[in-house]
């Protein structure tokens, strides 16, 4: 007790200077946490994807359709319990910076392959009876101001034109890592207009989603389906949806890898500060430490008083940054949303948080305690600051 | 040394000219401290005078107000109330820039603890006050090094303060008070962390400055020994100034 | 204003080598953040805009935003050639190259992942269009055949790019029979084939985007209003480096967000730092504060020193930042352009823009952590800093 409070008091002795260490070390935790949550937020349609969905595409690449009459050859195939299909659209809403992803989808497969869309049954059937009738998550909803029964119009630059669309549902994420702002609509109104439009470019297919009975077989399926269409005029590239995922993510490997750097760096930052801090006050206190040895404590006693003060301090910062975290992490989450649908702190980023702290408190503490340690008791008490 | 020597030797006739005013006039000074909730008085009307070219010794128990007062006649303290007057200007009156200037110009400094920059060299320190000019570099220089001959340290010059003694440590410091060719030196203990030997020789040296330059010196100690190197010894009780003594002169 | 000598602040920071080794650190690596930051979008920028020359045009589809979006027929991009503001080469062929672009995806030769990468088949008025493109190994593909040559980056990072080996897209193999270097701008991230033998294999009847080269510069506004007065032109003309940088608009937002307000960030604890550090100074040094007022220096005079002692902080920690973050040139950022889909190489580019910047961060910085500080050392009263020492 006597120990603690000894720390306490000590920590307390300069009170702008430890305060303005904690305050150092809070937004050292936050900027950690945040960027963490920031890598999470890039792998979160990974973490979110299904492992009983598999993903076909054109093996070339994604922007190669894939034809309509591929339907009912993977849904032949043996494991796969339902099938469904969607378009990337890349529209513009007013301007291109205003982006957020749009489907043209086969709507009732691909509702049904996807429960993780909440929506209430009513504007559920609304959709399905306007061929016009899209769904929105309820993030861009809330960004754009959108409500059911508005009209929307999109600018094509994939499929030529303005596509005007009315809103019958808002969806909500099931969980809480659900992308929810996204755009969906009929792909049969797509496909329609288009055949008007531009004929000869309709009755194509961006992705088939397939989902499977038995998860443990979706590679077996996946190798089925893409020996199906093997030396066909569009051959298939069929992956798990995490790993389809992954591999969008992996093409921006490089940002995130900046990213992961960077939050280091600011660890270490944060590290210099504190050790710069605990040096000053171990100097400072040469003839104490010095006093202390000659009443016949030892060196652990010191050490104790050293690495104890420089940890409360680490910890008492990092605390407060983490409680921080969270509302930051929406406050960002919500200017971030357009880039990073799923923005949530996640239990690990907080315990990377809390380590970060002690090991910034530890290590800044480790120097100073060595040389209070060894302080010569004589030449100590002469230093009389 | 020769040409500060010539400037002093003018100012101190043109002083003696103007006969009729001390150098230094305290009046009626009052000074006193908050402490908490508490008023401590410390100088209750407080009146003295000091001729140009005297070397006064302040002395009392301590706690008495003799750092107090010393710090009102140099400038780096005011007081609640009364007139303190330097050569005619009431220093009381000037703002705390000018009061600054008037330093620069007027007062040598010579503490107890030295109170040397530790970062700057024995020449750098004694011409820190001459950056204050409007002297080249070379000339702070020669200047410098003059008055680090004068206090016996030609061959210290670029040693830090931490590699001199306190003796040395002491003269570096009376080097520094001299070298603006102030019209008043003060003295607080300059000699209360030296043992008697570098005592006796501070104390030598500031009476040389003071007979030989004519410098106008007031100095506080608790030492009998070191206030009988000053012309005349003061003494203070309470803040009271209570009796004046003339030290016989010696020979020399 | 008379001076307390410069050497009393620099002399200071040597005496306490270790805090402002540490304080001078912290502030380093935040500059170092800074500075990355804008050599980043500096090097995206120049990518892209050496990516065109300025008497160049892009025709693409209106609204398509992107070449591989777009479609042109073979009709509206005769129709466009024949444009009088069009230039007319050797020959007397028009300057004017209908290209046609896909992306495909090929893996990374180190981590094996694969990446969406531009094909670009190019009809031989392409090449003489860009004459920054020079051969680096090997020569260029030969018209009308299945050989295909590779930009700088490509050949770097994804496999099956060497000289003399074989591709395989679009149903065929592909020979690669040249290296090229593009000065870093986009085309270093494409594949360059023949553009007929590229429509015939993806099965494309129309053209991608055509690439123009006018008489005149100026006389862009004259040839869009012609376009704009055809019906059977529904397409937009833009610039080539003002067509590029438009593509990386949201990369270089993100970059410049995202850097910036780290850099923010992470000042604050730099600045924290530098203000603990002259906070310390300060109480290390009250008798000496009190020393200089006595000998006649003025408030600002000490308010100066310790903002110079600051300063000095923070210039050597901007010093050492710009000169880590210097070496960055050697490294090159390879990613997807979210708004083409495709592979994009660019480097940290380093100017002296982005010193002075990064300079003039690092002195903010020093500023604002020293200043109270040093406010506090200027406002102490004479007498009491004397009796502290
Ligand atoms: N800044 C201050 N705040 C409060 N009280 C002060 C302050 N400065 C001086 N005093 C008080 O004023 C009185 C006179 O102080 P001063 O320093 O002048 O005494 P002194 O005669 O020089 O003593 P010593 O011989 O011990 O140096 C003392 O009681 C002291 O406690
Ligand atoms: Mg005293």
């Amino acid at each position: 007790m006597f120990f603690l409070s000894l720390i306490i008091r000590n920590a307390l002795r300069h009170r702008l200077r430890t305060a303005l260490t904690v305050l150092g070390m809070v937004v050292a935790v936050l900027a950690f946490g945040l960027l963490a949550t920031v890598v999470d937020a890039w792998y979160a349609g990974a973490d979110a994807a299904s492992d009983k969905r598999l993903v076909t595409r054109n093996a070339t690449s994604l922007v190669f359709p894939l034809p309509l009459t591929y339907y009912p050859r993977i849904r032949a195939i043996d494991g796969v319990q339902a099938v469904s299909w969607a378009n990337w659209f890349g529209g513009v809403y007013k301007e291109p910076k205003n982006f957020f992803p749009q489907f043209a989808i086969e709507a009732r497969g691909y509702l049904a392959l996807y429960p993780e869309f909440l929506l209430s049954d009513a504007e559920r059937e609304g959709f399905l009876r306007d061929r016009r009738g899209a769904i929105v998550g309820r993030k861009t909803a809330e960004l754009y101001g959108l409500r059911v029964g508005d009209n929307i119009t999109l600018r094509g630059t994939i499929y030529p034109g303005n596509w005007d669309f009315v809103i019958r549902g808002i969806y909500h994420g099931a969980r809480k890592n659900t992308d929810e702002t996204q755009f969906f609509f009929h792909w049969d109104y797509l496909n329609e207009t288009i055949k008007i439009r531009i004929p000869g470019r309709e009755n194509r297919i961006g992705v088939y989603i397939a989902e499977v009975s038995d998860a443990s077989e979706i590679a077996r399926i996946a190798r089925d389906i893409d020996a199906q269409f093997k030396n066909a005029s569009a051959e298939t590239l069929s992956e798990t949806e995490k790993a389809f995922q992954l591999g969008f993510v992996a093409m921006t490997e490089a940002i995130v890898v900046a990213i992961r750097l960077v939050s280091y760096l600011v660890i270490f930052i944060i590290m210099a500060v504190m050790a710069n801090t605990m040096a000053m006050t171990a100097r400072e206190r040469t003839s104490e430490y010095a006093t202390l040895r000659a009443l016949g404590f030892g060196p652990a006693f010191l050490h104790g008083l050293i690495y104890g003060e420089s940890l409360a301090i680490a910890l008492c910062g990092g605390l407060l940054g983490v409680v921080l975290t969270f509302p930051v992490a929406a406050w960002v989450g919500h200017i971030l949303g357009k880039f990073l649908p799923v923005f949530t702190v996640s239990i690990e980023t907080v315990q990377m948080q809390f380590i970060a702290a002690l090991l910034v408190g530890f290590l800044a503490a480790i120097w100073p305690a060595r040389t209070a340690a060894r302080v010569n008791i004589v030449n100590g008490l002469r230093a009389v600051a | 040394m020769s040409e500060a020597q010539g400037n002093t030797i003018e100012h101190t006739t043109a002083a003696q000219a103007a006969n009729a005013m001390p150098l230094v006039r305290v009046h009626q000074v009052v000074k006193s401290y908050q402490r908490g909730a508490q008023r401590v008085e410390v100088l209750r009307g407080l009146t003295l005078d000091i001729q140009a070219g005297e070397f006064l010794a302040l002395m009392g128990p301590s706690g008495s107000g003799k750092s107090t007062l010393l710090n009102l006649i140099a400038g780096i303290d005011q007081p609640d109330s009364g007139e303190l007057r330097v050569q005619g200007q009431d220093i009381g009156q000037l703002s705390e820039g000018d009061l600054a200037d008037w330093r620069a110009r007027n007062v040598g400094f010579i503490f107890q603890f030295y109170n040397l920059m530790p970062v700057l060299n024995a020449l750098e320190n004694v011409e820190l006050p001459l950056m204050l000019t409007n002297l080249s570099r070379s000339e702070r220089r020669a200047r410098a090094e003059n008055a680090l001959a004068l206090v016996g340290l030609a061959d210290r010059m670029d040693h830090y303060p931490n590699e001199l003694s306190g003796g040395q440590q002491q003269r570096v410091a009376i080097a520094r008070a001299l070298i603006s060719d102030p019209t008043l030196i003060v003295a607080d203990e300059p000699t209360g962390d030296l043992d008697r030997e570098s005592a006796g020789e501070i104390l030598q040296l500031m009476q040389a400055l003071n007979q030989q330059l004519g410098k106008t010196i007031i100095m506080v100690t608790h030492d009998q020994r070191a206030a009988e190197h000053a012309q005349a010894i003061m003494h203070l009780e309470k803040g009271v100034l209570s009796s004046r003594e003339e030290v016989q002169p010696r020979a020399n | 204003m008379t001076r307390i000598p410069f050497s009393y602040s620099l002399r200071n920071l040597w005496a306490r080598r270790l805090t402002t080794l540490f304080t001078a650190g912290g502030m380093a690596m935040v500059v170092f953040v800074f500075a990355a930051v804008l050599m980043l979008d500096q090097g995206l920028r120049q990518a892209l805009v050496q990516t065109g020359s300025f008497d160049n045009v892009v025709v693409i589809r209106k609204g398509s935003e992107t070449e591989v979006q777009s479609s042109l027929t073979r009709d509206q991009a005769s129709l466009l050639a024949a444009q009088p503001q069009v230039a007319t080469g050797a020959g007397g062929l028009r300057l004017a190259s209908p290209e046609v672009l896909v992306l495909i995806t090929l893996p990374k030769r180190d981590s094996g992942k694969v990446s969406n990468i531009t094909v670009r088949g190019v009809p031989p008025q392409g090449i003489v269009l860009r004459p920054q493109v020079r051969m680096t190994g090997g020569r260029m593909f030969a018209a009308g055949s299945n050989e295909v040559v590779v930009g700088r980056s490509i050949a770097r990072q994804f496999q099956g790019s060497e000289l003399g080996s074989l591709l395989n897209f679009g149903g065929r193999e592909w020979r690669v029979v040249g290296q090229f270097d593009a000065g870093g701008s986009g085309f270093d991230s494409e594949i360059w084939g023949d553009a007929e033998q590229f429509a015939q294999s993806f099965r494309r009847n129309d053209w991608s985007s055509l690439i123009l080269r006018l008489t005149d510069p100026h006389s862009l506004p004259a040839l869009q209003k012609a376009v704009e007065a055809d019906p059977r032109l529904t397409v937009e003309i833009k610039r080539e480096p003002q067509f590029y940088s438009d593509q990386s608009e949201m990369m270089s937002s993100f970059i410049s967000v995202l850097g910036l307000s780290l850099s923010i960030i992470f000042s604050i604890g730099a600045i924290i730092g530098a203000m603990i550090t002259m906070y310390a100074a300060v109480a290390q040094r009250v008798g000496e504060i009190g020393t200089l007022r006595a000998l006649g220096f003025r408030r600002s005079s000490v308010l100066l020193a310790f903002l110079v002692e600051s300063l000095l902080l923070s210039v050597l920690g901007g010093v050492v930042g710009v000169a880590l973050a210097s070496t960055l040139q050697a490294f090159t950022i390879s990613t997807m352009n979210w708004q083409s889909f495709s592979e994009l190489a660019f480097g940290f580019h380093l100017t002296a823009g982005i010193v002075i910047k990064s300079l003039v961060f690092a002195v903010v910085m020093g500023l604002l952590g020293g200043f109270l500080p040093a406010l506090r050392a200027s406002r102490m009263q004479i007498v009491e800093a004397l009796r502290e020492s």
